[in-house]
């Protein structure tokens, strides 16, 4: 009897612990499951001439996201992003009088996984154009068999290596790491600070920022102090930022995705240094805010016009794009658009414009006139591809912005 | 910065960094002295710690009471862990215990991360954020409350190791296992109450942390390492030295992050570690007592 007892102890002991794990962890406000947002009319946009509905065969394009894995904040708005667009483009007649498909495939942050889902889409779904991956990893993995299987690949990563040397086939949106330093030390130029210190997280994205600010220095006259690394898992970055201060810099250049950055902040603040500290576009997020807090403040980068849409003048060029594309997603996902949203936004409208240029659904045709894409208004920036730049863009795609209690203000 | 106001900068930032790597290295000790294995999922209950503590405060939970409900809650977690991945091995060998622990860290890094997501959390300090002003540097109030936790911590399992009769008992079992059988102490409860222990411990650092040096579930294997260093430097089996191991460890990093190269510093980090290794095999401090 005692024995059965106890068993029957320990078995509604153990269920009892499973149980109470389980309410600790539902408890815990898990990320909001993307809800199915009944469609509703969309919001009030230009009022255009309704075209005929789309017929026939769908037009396919594939799309590759880091939907999952540690890329997911990059992955999954750009997914939602696509999805929206859809929607509006089938709304608005298709592309060349055909229903778009966009075909999203995952690819967990992973490149095998990228590698996977590019050849199942040549092969597979035979898709005329691929827009992602959401990083430079995965696009860097697909970059030579989309050049060999001549389909045209408009990538949401920044690395400089996508477009730098320039692959025929191989496109890319984002503002890169170049521009962000450039416009860096613009900002140094305009304040008259000569000496700064460079702190970079030691992964692909750091050390790019490194390389640029580098040789950017050296041409600007900008002596780099002293130049300081942390890993990516580190939490507590002090020492370097003691060392940083006790060579009096006139200014702090961060470079770096989160959290680390936000530690930097947050340690430099407890050690009192006051000059002024800048970060690279990396950290445009609120993710980054939010992490560093009250040390967020007085932090200033240089970022896509996105995350100020609110603030940019009304003559600015991108102003009508950007409020379109921000209320059309916040009222679908009720939150708005990231950085990497805005780069899905470009990719997806970049792709489906050749489309419509080249006539016809053919892969060569459609990068033909992706390259050939002039005064392309996105969220990025102003897009101007030719044979030998594939980014399109300038430093013109970057607005200076300061943070001030916790939000973005444009300080130009 | 005056050279003796970074000085006094560095050995603080190494201070407090390396009484984490201790904390982490106690919990890891505390269980191999009740089962011979190293949990290699200790740094996940680092991990679990802050997590927990981050949800239940968005859940408007007070900062007190999530505090104590997070510490609750991966004490259970260690519990059902060791029911279900150590309890059904308790005749095989020490490796593949050990790799039953590696296993068990994959499932909650995994696990966090299909909970919570991949991205960084924070907790809101518990005293302010107004820094201390020390010299010419500072220092995060929220640091001394880890400092402060992890002093207290060390203490407390080292008066229990010394004076309750549960104590001896685990001290025992480290001692001579068939032998502490023998007078009639139970294998099964010591090793259960180890995993609690180190489990209460390594989420209360979790918890204590967060708010300084943020939170993510990917960062549970960077803590199991450094601890399981800090615990190999003091000698495994000794909980004070593994804590003296962190601390040397965490001043290290910090010194050759300030006068050599922050690039370098985890490497001339290990390469002390294993110099004191060759100078002393038996670690800092030897053997005597859980």
């Amino acid at each position: 009897m005692k024995v059965v007892s106890s068993r029957w102890m320990q078995v509604v002991g153990v269920s009892c612990l499973v149980v109470v794990v389980a309410v600790a962890f539902s408890l815990s406000g898990c990320p909001p499951k993307p809800e199915p947002t009944p469609p509703g009319p969309m919001p009030p946009g230009p009022v255009k001439p309704a075209k005929p509905a789309p017929t026939g065969e769908p037009v396919k394009i594939g799309a590759i996201f880091s939907v999952t894995g540690p890329a997911s904040p990059l992955g999954d708005p750009e997914k939602k992003t696509v999805e929206l667009l859809v929607e509006q483009i089938n709304a608005d007649g298709g592309v060349l009088g055909r229903p778009l498909e966009v075909i999203v495939k995952d690819d967990k942050s992973e490149p095998t996984e990228a590698v996977l889902a590019v050849k199942d889409l040549i092969e597979g779904e035979e898709v005329v154009a691929v827009i992602g991956p959401s990083r430079t990893p995965t696009t860097m993995a697909i970059k030579d068999i989309c050049q060999e299987a001549a389909v045209p690949l408009v990538s949401c990563a920044a690395g400089r290596t996508i477009t730098d040397p320039v692959a025929t086939y191989v496109f890319a949106v984002p503002q890169t790491n170049t521009l962000a330093v450039e416009a860096c030390f613009d900002y140094l130029e305009r304040e008259g600070i000569d000496q700064a210190a460079f702190i970079y997280a030691a992964n692909s994205y750091g050390e790019d920022g490194y390389n640029n600010a580098k040789v950017i220095a050296a041409e600007r006259g900008v002596e780099l102090v002293t130049v300081e690394t942390f890993g990516g898992e580190d939490t507590d970055m002090t020492a370097q930022l003691t060392k940083i201060k006790a060579k009096s810099p006139g200014a702090i250049v961060c470079w770096g995705t989160n959290p680390g950055p936000a530690i930097v902040c947050k340690n430099a603040q407890t050690l009192g240094i006051d000059v002024p500290m800048l970060q690279s576009h990396g950290v445009a997020n609120m993710k980054f805010i939010e992490l560093a807090g009250d040390a967020a403040n007085g932090v200033q980068l240089p970022a896509g016009r996105l995350i100020v849409y609110d603030q940019i003048s009304p003559d600015d060029p991108q102003k009508a794009v950007l409020d379109e594309f921000a209320a059309a997603y916040k009222a679908k996902y009720d939150k708005p658009p990231n950085t990497f949203a805005g780069h899905a936004y470009d990719a997806l409208w970049i792709t489906v414009n050749a489309l419509e240029a080249a006539g016809e659904v053919d892969r060569a045709k459609v990068r033909d006139a992706v390259e050939q894409t002039e005064e392309f208004v996105g969220t990025a920036g102003i897009f101007n591809y030719s044979a030998e730049d594939h980014n399109g863009l300038t430093a013109e795609a970057f607005v200076w912005v300061k943070i001030v209690d916790g939000n973005w203000m444009l300080s130009e | 910065m005056s050279l003796a106001d970074q000085l006094l900068q560095y050995l603080i930032t190494g201070v407090s960094v390396g009484m984490v790597y201790g904390l982490v290295g106690l919990g890891i000790t505390i269980i191999f002295n009740a089962t011979g294995i190293i949990n290699f999922a200790q740094g996940e209950f680092v991990m679990l710690g802050g997590m927990i503590a981050v949800a239940l405060t968005a859940a408007r939970l007070p900062l007190a009471a999530a505090v104590i409900l997070a510490v609750a809650a991966v004490t259970m977690v260690a519990l059902v862990t060791e029911r279900l991945a150590i309890r059904p091995l308790r005749g095989a060998s020490v490796i593949p215990l050990i790799i039953a622990t590696i296993g068990v860290s994959l499932i909650l890094q995994g696990g966090a991360k299909l909970v919570w997501g991949p991205e960084a959390v924070r907790l809101p300090a518990f005293s302010g954020e107004q820094p201390i002003r020390i010299g010419g540097g500072g220092i995060d109030p929220q640091r001394l409350w880890v400092m402060g936790l992890a002093a207290l911590s060390v203490a407390a399992v080292q008066l229990f190791f010394k004076y309750t009769l549960a104590g001896k008992a685990m001290r025992a079992c480290a001692i001579n296992r068939a032998a502490a059988r023998l007078v009639g102490i139970s294998i099964d409860r010591m090793v259960r109450l180890s995993f609690a222990m180190s489990a209460a411990l390594a989420a209360l650092g979790g918890v204590v942390l967060t708010p300084v040096a943020l939170m993510q579930c990917s960062q549970g294997t960077h803590y199991t390492l450094t601890g399981f260093l800090a615990a190999v430097l003091g000698g495994l089996g000794s909980g004070l030295g593994a804590v003296l191991g962190g601390i040397l460890l965490g001043i290290v990093e910090s010194l050759s992050a300030g006068f050599i190269s922050s690039g370098y510093s985890k490497a001339i980090a290990l390469a002390v570690a294993l110099v004191v290794l060759w100078w002393r095999p038996e670690g800092l401090v030897r053997r005597r007592q859980a």
